[in-house]
């Protein structure tokens, strides 16, 4: 099982060409996803990593069956390549892309109205299902197999709690980064709601940020929804108010969406909550024994 | 990136959207010409800076006559704001923006955003204007009318007539709000702002007649869609910016400075976040947000210890990396190139993990250089402070 991609995805990259997209379909390759091509616009007909490249990826999914794509394009044409992998019948699209201006993003979920492709992303470190397949940017080798499910907005934060999981001999069943701009893809809910009946999955992570209301509605979808424990953490306790701290996303606009407020209605909510980014390794610990639930 | 509201205004009104006739101003003189120009018998003098919350500073003056004018702008000009938006070291007024006074019968708020749990553009108004707006939707959420756009249709007529009649607009005004929150709607996507904001909107009146007009405008532009606004990145002013911000974006790194005294390079805005939070939580005081970004060179990294070291206040270093796209062998070569460049003098707390992190390590240690290293996030934000702590006592 595991959730959105797993060892049966076929996996193309658009921007295959590309330095980033070449060493982590590589990457990729390495941990046994299967990578079967790439898209980039100009070199279709020929071969990449051993791979065949495609001009679009209505041919790529044609010749290859593709079903996941990772969308290595920069930003300023990146909402149109994903809209080119939905409408060439891509189930699962991922992208990387920092920087997709914003309307553009209203313009692309406009677009996937009634189309139900599943976007992870922009600004996302992607996606892995350890040992089966990655399309992403994370360093492949610090996630091991496991029956933790992790969802997060930032990626360095996310690679931080599957070390410190790591450490203590903790496995992840599958990684999502949404990504931290203000529009995202696939929202904590959608992801939460998958983790939920996937049968590898027995605990979630869910590491949200400061700024918008998602991680707080996440959390009242999960204490009606959720027979799993969730452990969450909320990063940027320090910022000041006002400031956009790096990502899009990450801007205190009211009293409610601070990091502390937004721990606050987790931990009312009957989440468990690391208050500490060096933390979230041992609350899964915790979680795990008072559920007894083994690594 | 956020504009003057001169500049805001003479952007309204090339789309038609009505604004008080005015003009800039960067010396009494030429304010008094402009005064005279526009004519009348009152005008406002508005000092120009980014910060909101210029009125109650002092910054928005009404005046009788063009001495007054020339005097008032004579006094704004040169001289420091504060408000509540500005920070304590206030901002610095190099123009004014000088208007006819209107006749003011009711003031309204109008404002168009990106909300973000619909991922559309959301027009937002309110029969109060003049006041904060979160101030309402605290005390009167109910005056808050919100009318959610179809990108695909773009904003109806029958959506602003929607809006206006919740506000209270009706009769001869009901025409000129649709045509308004029209204009002001297209001019939103077509220049990629994030945020349009206009308060007060005003029902003034000229002789019998009553009409709408736009009396003080905000614009936020999408950073991300300049490369396609020529003419709005014309509009920045780098002199309502942190030089030390202005500097770190030129170089591909996000860098916002704050009160303390323990500097930080991290990559990743959400680690970035969350390594000032380890700091704050072992007792000690960031002085900066910095991320640097994916895939950082050397010299990227030498740059971030650069701006960092700017800051004054900064007795120590916190470098947390967690490479995915990035190289920790590229970060160390950068920090050793940082240190003998720079001639660094604070201790640097070094933490490194990801791709790479062995030949990184490996760097640092041959190096022969005094890195303190930290196996993880605890560790390295624990050190950072210990080391301030023992500087400062």
């Amino acid at each position: 099982m595991s959730v959105f991609v797993n060892k049966e995805s076929k996996v193309i990259f658009q921007g295959f060409t590309g330095e980033h997209a070449s060493f982590h379909a590589q990457d990729a390759m390495s941990i046994g996803t299967n990578v079967v091509g790439g898209v980039t616009p100009g070199k279709g007909g020929t071969t990449h990593l051993g791979l065949p490249v495609f001009d679009t990826v209505a041919e790529a999914v044609a010749a290859t069956g593709a079903d996941v794509s990772g969308v290595f394009v920069p930003p300023p044409f990146n909402a149109d390549a994903l809209m080119e992998a939905i409408d060439a019948g891509i189930k699962v699209a991922v992208t990387i892309a920092d920087g997709i201006p914003i309307h553009d993003m209203v313009r692309l979920q406009r677009y996937r109205l009634g189309r139900d492709a599943i976007l992870i992303g922009p600004n996302s470190p992607g996606i892995i299902t350890p040992g089966e397949c990655k399309v992403g940017i994370m360093p492949s080798h610090i996630y091991e197999k496991g029956n933790i499910g992790i969802v997060s907005r930032s990626g360095t934060l996310n690679y931080e709690a599957t070390e410190q999981m790591s450490a203590l001999g903790i496995g992840i069943s599958t990684s999502v980064g949404i990504g931290g701009d203000p529009i995202n893809g696939t929202d904590f809910v959608t992801v939460l709601k998958a983790f939920e009946s996937d049968p590898e999955t027995e605990i979630v992570v869910m590491i949200g940020e400061i700024g918008g209301p998602q991680e707080v509605a996440a959390a009242r979808w999960a204490q009606k929804n959720m027979s799993k424990p969730i452990v969450g953490f909320v990063a940027g306790v320090s910022a000041p108010p006002g400031r956009r701290m790096g990502h899009a996303g990450a801007i205190i606009s009211s009293e409610s969406d601070t990091a502390s407020a937004k721990m606050d209605t987790m931990e009312a909510l009957g989440l468990y909550v690391a208050r500490n980014p060096a933390h979230i390794g041992q609350t899964v610990l915790q979680a795990m024994r008072e559920h007894g639930i083994k690594a | 990136m956020n504009i003057h509201e001169y500049q805001a205004k003479e952007l309204l009104k090339a789309y038609d959207v009505p604004v008080p006739v005015g003009g800039v101003a960067y010396s009494d003189k030429q304010a008094a010409q402009v005064a005279e120009d526009i004519g009348g018998s009152k005008w406002v003098v508005k000092a120009q800076i980014h910060a909101g919350g210029r009125g109650k500073a002092g910054g928005v003056k009404l005046v009788h006559s063009i001495d007054e004018v020339k005097k008032t702008a004579d006094a704004m000009i040169g001289s420091t704001l504060f408000t509540h938006q500005t920070g304590p070291e206030g901002a610095l007024v190099h123009r004014v923006w000088v208007e006819q006074a209107s006749h003011i019968k009711k003031e309204f708020y109008l404002g168009l955003v990106i909300d973000r749990v619909t991922q559309r553009i959301t027009v937002v108004a309110s029969s109060e204007g003049g006041v904060d707006i979160e101030d309402i939707a605290k005390a009167a959420p109910e005056k808050i009318i919100k009318e959610v756009v179809d990108p695909a249709i773009g904003l109806r007529d029958f959506q602003c007539r929607k809006i206006a009649t919740g506000i209270g607009l009706k009769g001869r005004l009901m025409p000129q709000a649709v045509k308004l929150m029209k204009s002001l709607y297209r001019c939103m996507r077509d220049k990629d702002a994030l945020q349009i904001e206009i308060n007060p909107l005003a029902i003034v009146s000229i002789g019998e007649e009553e009409k709408l007009l736009i009396l003080d405008a905000k614009f936020n532009f999408d950073d991300n869609a300049l490369y396609r606004q020529r003419g709005i990145t014309d509009m920045r002013d780098l002199a309502e910016e942190d030089p030390k911000e202005v500097e770190a974006s030129g170089h591909g790194l996000n860098y916002i400075a704050l009160d303390g005294n323990i500097g930080c390079i991290v990559n990743g805005a959400g680690l970035a976040m969350a390594s000032l939070d380890a700091i704050t939580l072992h007792g000690g005081r960031p002085a900066n947000f910095l991320d640097v970004g994916g895939g950082a060179s050397p010299e990227k990294v030498t740059n971030a210890c650069r701006i960092v070291l700017q800051d004054s206040n900064v007795k120590a270093i916190l470098v947390n990396i967690f490479a995915g796209i990035n190289r920790c062998d590229w970060i160390a070569l950068g920090l050793i190139q940082a240190c003998k460049h720079l001639q660094i003098k604070v201790p640097l707390v070094v933490r490194l993990a990801g791709t790479n992190v062995e030949e990184g390590r490996k760097i640092l240690a041959e190096s022969g250089l005094a890195f303190i290293t930290a196996e993880n996030l605890d560790t390295a934000a624990a050190k950072a402070v210990a080391i301030v702590k023992e500087t400062v006592l």
